[in-house]
């Protein structure tokens, strides 16, 4: 059984290796939000983004094909109506992490964006609008996928 | 690091309408290679777009966003002969900026 001295020995190596790799808090990267791009399901990236419990909502839309013959190159455009929308998220369920991309709405944008993206397999995508008063609403689509995107 | 982004940005109705198309691998670090090792992950990891100088849009992407990505996103209050530039970083530190005006 580890003594407590030893876990703490190894925690302090873990930490000083991981520091010394780079890993840590890089000021010019101040705001990359790297537990939310770990998050292995949505309601965990959306929590660590600072969302609460996402409620499927109509003015959120999401575009994206029912089926993607290329997984490694999808399309997906996600819009909201909403008011007062910071965040915008893209999350596909069944990718190895389930964020993609989160886009920061001000004012001086539209709610408006779209990208493309990989999936790994036929999932669900949600598209999620965290507003101000920390609310996620979500629009979720099933994508069909026929050729993987992550090289597996 | 790669090949300059290509940026079309066109006014319509008040609003500009920007595409952007930019160079990057984007490995998810979930490949291997022919002697069977992972391929570390290397994407862009932040972007960031301004219109005349001042910040418009700010994203943050993961390993999932496609090779040579493209972003499309609309410009509030923007007109022909505005300046937009969108820079990015990846997970390795580098970093690129270019500028487009708005036609």
């Amino acid at each position: 059984m580890q003594t407590r001295r030893e876990t703490l020995k190894q925690s302090a190596i873990v930490a000083s290796l991981l520091a010394a790799s780079g890993l840590f808090p890089r000021m010019a990267f101040a705001a990359y939000n790297k537990g939310a791009f770990d998050a292995k399901t949505i309601a965990d990236a959306v929590k660590a983004l600072g969302g609460g419990a996402p409620a499927e909502s109509k003015e959120v839309t999401l575009t994206a094909p029912d089926i993607a013959e290329n997984g490694a190159v999808v399309p997906f455009g996600v819009a909201t109506t909403l008011a007062g929308v910071k965040q915008m998220l893209i999350l596909v369920e069944k990718n190895p992490s389930a964020l993609v991309a989160k886009f920061d709405v001000t004012d001086a944008v539209e709610p408006n964006f779209s990208t493309r993206a990989k999936m790994g397999q036929s999932s669900d995508v949600y598209a999620v609008a965290i507003t101000a008063d920390g609310k996620a609403h979500f629009a979720k689509k099933e994508v069909k996928v026929t050729l993987g995107g992550c090289g597996g | 690091m790669a090949d300059p982004m290509r940026i079309r940005a066109q006014a319509a109705g008040g609003n500009a309408t920007v595409r952007v198309l930019m160079s990057h691998e984007m490995e998810t670090g979930q490949r291997k290679d022919s002697a069977g090792k992972i391929i570390p992950a290397w994407h862009i990891t932040e972007v960031t777009a301004t219109h005349n100088g001042k910040p418009a849009l700010s994203a943050e992407w993961g390993p999932a966003v496609a090779k040579n990505p493209f972003l499309q996103f609309t410009v509030k209050g923007a007109k022909a002969g505005d300046k937009i530039a969108i820079t990015w970083k990846d997970n390795k530190g580098d970093t690129r900026t270019d500028e487009a005006v708005v036609s």
